[in-house]
């Protein structure tokens, strides 16, 4: 059958690897090459990584890091931050990467997911959606952010996640600002709603503290990614940076105590 | 030598990194000239099936491809829509394929047991060998895992060239042989060491 992905997610900032809370105060925690040879010893489903810094400096994507990361990963790689034509889209792929995400640029302008599926094949391109739950005392639902949460749009993030399928996006990614580092379990009200509309792959970020966590989110959601990146990265209530990853049995024991979504 | 049939579609970049870790000799093939000493052939392919074909075709490379594969029986992978090129045709498109194996590339989306899929089908899926995989899949122990990511399929017209299935929604052939021309739906470049043992396999059997 068709397994759920566990996705490592990875963040860069000033050329080291990062992690955030609540999108905030990046904490370092080592070398992006020297993670990815990690990732590829325990053999992880698919690899994760954005750049932080890309769109708010409005840098070009770092072709040299992503040619090094290409060069070392061992799995599917998803490359994100700072994309905003498909002409740069093309350039990643060629080194090697398997798929592309988009975050600021599908918002502001909103042709670009298919122009992208059209150089390169909508399969990798992946849409990453931003959302924060609206806060204040008559507010209700949720908002999406762009730019490291620091913009914020008036836009339905249910709404958003069809209309960017409908694009030409291959996968849609919900990232849960609000869950950021928090390691208490995905919000499985937002990822099923999201599911509910998109019938292209699902990955869901933000939150996740433990493998319980994402059995949860299957039994939720059904075969979808569950993406993570202070799981996979720290250990214990201190966050000691310890890079980790389930075992082929503990992924094969997860999957048989979970009850699958019919 | 392995070349690599570089027509201008396909991760050419992941199979050079893949092989270099396997500490194989392979390079990319752009011109007949460059194609003239290989011992092994593999054939990428991503995107739609009428783009790969009508690149191929006007590469130059598909004439001298036919003759080292039909004429002197070099050994020929396909790998995603360069194993699909090996059908007769596809649904996705008007162009004829290679049709060195026999069969037709269907959609998942006209198939009502996996209609209702999310599609593309992409992620790790178990792949189950039978007897016709033997050569490919030789000291695999435990049924293998492979990562997808397609949304058509090749239905073989001759199931004793089907040298694995995997299931999503139905039991569909994912990796075809027939004698030394072999095609892998999957991507054996980015399936870990279930991927390496299948392009070592391929390399050196």
């Amino acid at each position: 059958m068709l397994r759920p992905r566990i996705i490592p997610c990875l963040l860069v900032h000033q050329g080291g690897l990062v992690k955030t809370q609540g999108f905030k105060s990046p904490k370092y925690v080592g070398d992006p090459i020297n993670a990815v040879r990690i990732f590829n010893e325990k053999e992880s489903d698919e690899l994760m990584v954005l750049d932080i810094d890309a769109t708010v400096t409005h840098a070009e994507p770092n072709y040299a890091l992503i040619a090094k990361l290409a060069a070392e990963c061992r799995m599917p790689l998803c490359y994100g931050g700072g994309i905003s034509s498909a002409q740069q889209a093309s350039r990643i792929i060629d080194l090697g990467v398997e798929k592309v995400s988009i975050s600021a640029a599908a918002v502001s302008n909103p042709s670009l997911l298919g122009e992208i599926a059209r150089a390169i094949g909508r399969q990798s391109v992946v849409a990453i959606i931003d959302v924060r739950k609206r806060s204040g005392l008559l507010a209700k639902g949720y908002e999406v952010c762009t730019h490291n949460a620091q913009q914020r749009h008036k836009l339905d993030p249910v709404v958003l996640a069809r209309s960017y399928q409908d694009a030409g996006a291959g996968e849609i990614v919900i990232n849960a600002i609000d869950r950021d580092g928090e390691l208490t379990g995905y919000d499985l009200d937002l990822a099923l709603k999201v599911r509910a509309v998109v019938n292209v792959p699902m990955t869901v970020l933000g939150g996740a503290g433990s493998l319980d966590d994402m059995s949860k989110l299957f039994e939720c959601c059904g075969v979808v990614g569950a993406a993570a990146g202070s799981l996979f990265v720290f250990k214990g209530r201190y966050r000691a940076v310890l890079i980790n990853y389930p075992t082929a049995q503990q992924k094969d024991e997860l999957l048989a105590a979970t009850h699958f979504r019919p | 030598m392995i070349r690599l049939v570089d027509y201008g579609v396909g991760n050419i970049q992941a199979f050079l990194n893949a092989f270099k870790r396997l500490g194989l000799h392979v390079e990319r093939a752009r011109t007949p000239q460059e194609l003239g000493d290989a011992t092994r052939l593999i054939l990428p392919g991503v995107g739609a099936f009428d783009h790969a074909m009508q690149l191929f075709n006007l590469s130059g490379l598909r004439e001298a491809v036919e003759t080292m594969v039909q004429g002197r029986q070099v050994p020929l992978l396909g790998v995603c829509v360069g194993m699909q090129m090996l059908a007769g045709g596809s649904d996705e498109g008007e162009l004829p394929g290679l049709n060195w194996i026999p069969g037709r590339v269907r959609a998942f989306a006209n198939n009502p047991a996996s209609a209702k899929l999310p599609m593309p089908h992409m992620g790790w899926n178990d792949v189950q060998i039978l007897p016709a995989g033997q050569n490919l899949f030789a000291g695999f122990s435990a049924p293998p895992r492979f990562y997808f990511l397609h949304s058509y399929y090749f239905e073989a017209e001759d199931k004793a060239h089907v040298a694995a299935t995997a299931t999503y929604g139905f039991e569909f052939d994912c990796v075809v042989t027939r004698g030394h021309i072999h095609g892998v739906q999957c991507h054996p470049e980015k399936s870990h060491h279930f991927g390496m043992g299948l392009l070592k396999n391929f390399a050196e059997r």
